[in-house]
Formats: C-alpha cells, structure tokens, sequence
C-alpha cells in the first residue's frame, strides 16, 4: 500500500492519475481553474448575506426574520392590495353607472361578470348549485323563467332586498294560500284544479276534471296566476302555462304545491355584500343565459 | 494548497493567453465570418417588413407580450410552438453535420463566444500592442501607464458589450421604438436589466473567461469530442514529418536527423486558447486553424512545403504516414455519416416548410358548458351552451359565418344577441390576427337523443375563403 502514496504521472498530459480504475479506464486529476473556487467562496459569502437579510434559520417556535423584513405573507398582502388598487376604478365606475345602461360599455360588463361569478361561488352556490342550475325549489338562474323579472334592475332587487325575509319590507313577497290545508277547497276541488293546471301546461288533454278545474281556478288562482295561468311578475306569481317548474309538474307535486303552498326564502343581501357586489352578480346572473332586455331600453329599441 | 501525499495542487491558477497576430487564408476566413456574424446580429432587428396596418414591420421580431413571433412572411402563432422546436431540431442536427464533415468549426469560426472573444483580443493588440507587449504590460507593476492602458482597453470592450447587449432587447419589440424608450428612460425595466446583464456576460466571458469558457464551461466541446471520428476533420501538427523539432542551425549542423518542425513556437504564439497543437488533438482546440496560417508562413520562410500544421482526418493521417499521398480534404464532406445527417436535417426542414405552407388561416373550437350541461326553456326547448373561439391568423379582420351542421332544427344566437335573434348561422368579425371568443347557445326541441353529434363551421367570407369544422355535441336530458 506505500506505493498508493506516489502520484502516478499520466505521460501524455502531465497530469495525476487517480489511484481507483474502473475496468482499465482512470481519472485524471485536473487541477480545477482558481476562478472557480473564488466563484465558490462568492457564493457562500453570498448565502450569508442572503440569510441575513431574509427569513433564513429555524428556531424553537420561530425562524430568524430577516433584516428586509420579508415575508410570504406581506408579499401577498401587498400583491393584493396592488390587485385591488387596480381593479377599484372599475368597481366604482359600475357603481356609478346606472345598471340599465351598463350594457353599452361592453369592458365594464365583462369585468362585472367575472367580478359577479366569482361572487356567486362565494355567496349563492349553497342554494343554486356553482352552475346556477338550481334544484327543486331553487330556482335555475340560466333557463328565460323569472319569477320577479329577468332585467337587470329586476335581478338587482331581488338580490339586494331577498324573497319573503320577514324582518324586512322592501322584500319581494308573495303569499300563496295552502288551498288544501287550510280548507280554503275540498279536497276533490283541489284534484280538479291540478287537472286543470295540467291542461294549461299541455302536460295532459282536457277531461271532466279538468273543466271542473276551471271554474274553481277562475274563482281562486287567476286573481294571482291571470286569468290564462301565465302569472304575474308582480305578484311573484309564477306562470303555469310553461315547461318550468319549481317544484315539479308532475301530478303529486301540483298537488301537493296547491294543499300545502310553497313559500321559499332567499335572504336579503344587502346588509351583507357592497352594492357593487349586488351589481355584480345581478349582471353576472343576467349572462347566464336568461336575461332580459331592461324595459326602458327594450322600449327605446321598438321604438327605433 | 497541497494536501499530504498529493503532490499537484488543487487549483491552478489560469496561465495568461496572449495570442500573437497572424495573418493568412485562415484567419482572413475568420474575419469575414465575424464581420458576416456580427452585420447579421446587429443589423437584423433593424430591417423592416411590411405587413399591413395591423402586424408590426419588423422583419425579425419575438413579440412576447403579445405571442407572436415574426420572421419575415412566416407569423408563428403560440399553439404552432414546434416549428421553433423543429429550429432546434435542425440546429441541433446541423451542429452534428457541421461536426461529422469539417469538425469542430462552428466552435473556431461562429461560436459567439469566439468571435467575440476574437473581437476583443483585436481591440487587446491594438491598445496594448501585439503578444510580447502584452506580456510586458501584464507583468509590470501597476502604475500610471499601465492603469491608463486597462481602463482604455476596459472601456472599449464595455462599449462593445453594451452594444451587444444593447442590440439584443430590439429582437423582443419595434427597433426604433425601444431605442427611443431606452434613451428617454421609458422603457421597461427588464429591458434595462437584459441590456446590463448581457453587457457584463459580454465583458466577462470576452475580455477575461475567453479559452475558460470552452474548457470548463461548454458542454459542446465535450458532446463533440464524442461525435468525432477518424473521419472527421481536425487541426492536426503532422509529427511524423515535423518531428524531431530542431531549430535551422540544428538541423544545419547534422543533416538528416531533424524534421521540418523549426521548434519556433509560433503555433502555440497565436493560439487564443494557448495550447500547444504539436501534443495533439485535445477539447482546449477549437480548429481556430490560425496556427495553419502561423506555421504555413513560417514554413515559407524557411523553404519548406506548408501543411506541416493542417486540416486532416485520423484515417488521411495514419495513411500518410504509411507513405500514401496527402487527399483533398474536401473528400470528408461526402460519406454516409454526413449524408444520413444531411437527409435528417433537410426532412426536417422539408416537413416544417410543407407544414407551413398547408397550415389553416382559419381555426374554430368549441368547448361545451359542463355545468349546467343543458338548460331547459319555458317554451320546453332545450338549451346548450358553448364557449367557440375563432382564430383568424390573417393580419387583416375578416367576416365569418358560424353554423351547425348535422343538427337540424337549431337556432344559434349569443350572449350578446337575444334569443329573438336566433337563426340558422352567425355572422361575427374577427379582428386582425386574433382570437374570437364566442358564447354560443344552441337551442333545439325538447324531445329527441340524449346525445347529438354534430359540427361547428367557420367560414371566412371574403374573397379568400377558407374554413374549418370542429366536432360538439348536444345533449338533453334523459
């Protein structure tokens, strides 16, 4: 093993020979260039630095902070506050605009919109699902169905001030009389006027039922559901005459929406979101597919 | 610093490279080259194309901000990413063909880090004068002189630097435009930043890494020293007629017992990476061929042939000193390995070139709402909804016309028109060399398939036409 001590002297370069070999092939041991090791020592004198000046060694329930006084945290603050600084000219300019004429600048629309989807999935999905397809009883806010108006200052309302919120007057309310339970008609009259519900909404041909259903609907729904059952936005009555059911269309749920009544609540969300955030979503709510033309501008279109 | 019983030491410190001037076919060959080079470089951005009002007229420009990358009539758009990756393709391929025909020349004659570090040893001789000058100055105590001569030396290599990387930002927007922002102070800060970061590379890696750089930095002279063969071709000293070195008295003084090598040290004088040809092909030559040049006059000088110091294969090697004649060397260029890698390239290139040419102008997708999948209206009508994008890739807007085809019965109208509206196709006009984005609903009675399959079509129209489909589907509730 003295011999291991030597250095063995590559003939054709001069250089060391490495005393390991691997099968017949051996390293030469290249002085590496001085620069390289200058780069090395620049970049540990560099790490101190570095973990001087930001958050760097652990301690027991805390790690060094940092002369900089960075961290992850005040960099998403501040990204945030850039973000909403950015953003503030066009949420005030929404504000500012009347929503009837907010249509006419196509960026503000598109920056309500997203402003407004993003709104929905924080506010409004437990209740009408993320695709605002609604469910039994919650309404679908992308088919052309309304049951207090499809144009944006409709939509609006509806948000700001809710559907039945009983501490408050501005909301929109419609009282259906549970026929059935209430004993308001006998329970064979309110089978006829099922009946005769069925036959407006070209669910089942007319019968004896349902022209008995007639009468009694006369006498009792038109005052609320019109004379032709195709509702009132109003009253919040909703129109029987179409394919779209809150509640079912069926036989069973008629019936059971006719003896019981139906009273769903959507809460009031102006104690709990910035008016431009109702404006938001009212417009977002309107793009989805359903929405209608605001009656002053529709107006002003038929009249050209 | 030494460690115990290993005698050399760990680092080295670099041993001063001061090429010497030369002058001959090679190095004439590399001043042209360098000239070609760098008009190219800084020239490029400068020239202008016109396409229209609504493309800039940059000839060579990678519009990052806006995803487009221009080169003369071709517009690479950021979904068409693979012909660049067919250019590194070809390079890559090319760098194996240059390397298998005339060896490592692009690292002696195009390689950025040698011409400019040529560039730089240019202004080196001209400031400092020419090799011996240089070493005096080097070896000298600092002093006036000495200082003087550095900075003036440093602040023309700076110059030429920031002119480097001053030049490089106008590939990445309109020349003069940003010339403009750059000296009024407007311009984008990492615009700046690329102009100060490439002016200290430059200055560093031209004036002082320089031979560094290819020894210890570049992968290529490694990758190359894999790809030559005996057929490749390489500077090679031919010591079989050059050795054993004497210089002219030696070699008067006993006839017959010394070679044609004068031992004048002249190739190793110009080298720029300072190594010594005569011990052989090593990774520290880049086959600058200068010492050709160098060694060809000197043998002029001295009565004898040139070529002691010449372009030559292993194989033209080993033949000649078994006596046969020197060949042309220009025979290295045709054999299979470089015609297997010249029919790679040029596929390459074939297939990107047909590509381009039969690639659309005129794109359409679709992509069906998921949530909800369909929609059912007061009039029992069932309704779906798609985000469709159209792609004109003309710089002029263009008129399309969106239908359906193989879904009869539909009515198509947008987010922005009312279902009043509706009708058989839509009409839209998409802006110069941009996408169209679309929110089509699609309506259809309300009985019939859970599943439709059907196509969107975009038709441009005007004169030039053209069109594309793009599969959908309808769906309904079961």
């Amino acid at each position: 093993m003295a011999d291991d001590n030597k250095p063995k002297i590559d003939a054709a370069t001069g250089t060391e020979i490495k005393h390991h070999e691997w099968d017949g092939i051996q390293e030469l041991d290249t002085p590496l260039p001085r620069w390289w090791l200058w780069s090395l020592y620049a970049t540990i004198v560099f790490a101190i630095g570095y973990t001087i000046a930001y958050p760097a060694w652990p301690l027991i329930d805390d790690a060094t902070q940092g002369v900089l006084g960075w961290s992850s945290r005040g960099a998403l603050e501040k990204e945030l506050a850039a973000r909403e600084a950015q953003v503030a000219p066009i949420r005030k300019a929404i504000a500012q605009t009347p929503i009837q004429d907010l249509p006419a600048h196509p960026q503000l629309m598109q920056a309500a919109i997203e402003g407004g989807r993003s709104a929905f999935r924080v506010h409004c999905v437990q209740c009408h699902g993320s695709g605002a397809a609604g469910s039994k009883g919650y309404p679908n806010l992308n088919d052309d169905d309304w049951l207090w108006g499809g144009d944006l200052m409709a939509i609006e309302k509806t948000i700001t001030d809710g559907v039945r919120n009983p501490d408050h007057d501005d909301t929109r309310q419609s009282l259906m009389p549970a026929f059935g339970k209430d004993q308001l008609l006998q329970a064979a009259q309110v089978d006829d006027v099922v009946a005769y519900v069925r036959t407006i909404s070209h669910q089942d041909r007319a019968n004896a039922a349902s022209q008995r259903g007639a009468a009694i609907f006369a006498d009792n729904c038109a005052i609320c559901h019109g004379p032709d059952g195709k509702g009132s936005r109003e009253l919040g009555a909703p129109d029987l005459t179409d394919a779209i059911w809150l509640f079912g269309g069926d036989t069973g749920s008629i019936h059971d929406t006719v003896w019981n009544s139906r009273h769903g609540v959507m809460p009031r969300w102006d104690d709990k979101l910035d008016k431009t955030t109702i404006r938001m979503l009212a417009i977002y709510v309107h793009s989805l597919g359903g929405g209608e033309a605001t009656p002053a501008v529709a107006q002003a279109q038929a009249g050209q | 610093m030494l460690i115990p019983g290993i005698s050399s030491p760990l680092y080295e410190k670099r041993k001063g490279v001061y090429p010497k001037a030369v002058d001959g076919f090679f190095r004439r060959f590399k001043w042209a080259i360098m000239a070609v080079t760098l008009a190219i470089y800084w020239i490029t951005p400068w020239i202008r194309w016109d396409r229209g009002p609504y493309a800039p007229d940059q000839a060579v420009l990678i519009d990052l901000a806006n995803r487009r990358f221009y080169m003369f009539d071709i517009e690479i758009w950021p979904h068409e990413f693979y012909y660049v990756a067919g250019l590194l393709i070809m390079a890559g391929i090319g760098l194996f063909l240059v390397t298998s025909a005339v060896g490592r020349a692009w690292c002696g004659y195009a390689c950025p880090q040698t011409v400019w570090t040529d560039l730089f040893q240019h202004i080196e001789r001209f400031i400092d004068g020419d090799r011996n000058a240089q070493i005096r100055l080097a070896n000298a105590p600092w002093g006036p002189a000495k200082l003087a001569r550095r900075l003036t030396k440093w602040s023309v290599w700076l110059l030429i630097a920031f002119m480097t990387g001053g030049a490089w930002i106008f590939y990445f927007a309109d020349a003069p435009t940003l010339q403009h922002q750059f000296w009024t102070g407007v311009a984008a800060p990492v615009a700046y930043f690329t102009v100060a970061l490439l002016t200290a590379t430059t200055f560093l890696l031209g004036g002082f890494l320089r031979e560094q750089v290819c020894i210890y930095m570049c992968p290529w002279p490694r990758i190359q020293a894999a790809m030559l063969d005996e057929k490749s071709l390489t500077v090679t000293y031919k010591h079989w007629r050059g050795e054993k070195r004497g210089s002219l008295k030696k070699a008067e003084a006993q006839p017959g017992e010394f070679g044609d090598c004068i031992d004048c040290n002249q190739c190793v004088a110009v080298c720029p990476t300072g190594i010594d040809i005569r011990e052989g092909s090593q990774v520290g030559c880049i086959t600058c061929a200068l010492c050709i040049d160098a060694c060809d006059k000197v043998m002029e000088q001295v009565g004898r042939p040139r070529g002691l110091i010449d372009y030559c294969t292993e194989e033209d090697a080993e033949a000649e000193q078994k006596g046969a004649a020197p060949r042309p060397v220009l025979r290295t260029l045709l054999r299979p390995r470089t015609i297997a890698y010249f029919m790679a390239w040029s596929a390459v290139g074939v297939a990107m070139l047909f590509a381009l040419g039969a690639r659309t102008r005129v794109d359409i997708s679709a992509q069906q709402d998921r949530n909800p999948i369909f929609v059912r209206l007061s009039d029992g009508t069932i309704r779906n909804a798609y985000t469709v994008k159209i792609r004109n890739m003309e710089a002029r807007p263009r008129p399309m016309e969106i239908s359906v085809d193989g879904l009869p019965g539909a009515q198509l109208w947008t987010d922005a028109t009312a279902r009043e509206q509706a009708g058989r196709t839509l009409s839209t006009t998409v802006p110069a060399d941009s996408v169209a984005r679309l929110r089509v609903f699609v309506a259809m009675p309300g009985e019939g398939d859970t599943r439709q399959d059907f196509h969107f079509a975009v038709r441009a129209l005007d004169k030039e036409g053209g069109d594309n489909r793009e599969p959908a589907r309808f769906e309904r509730p079961e």
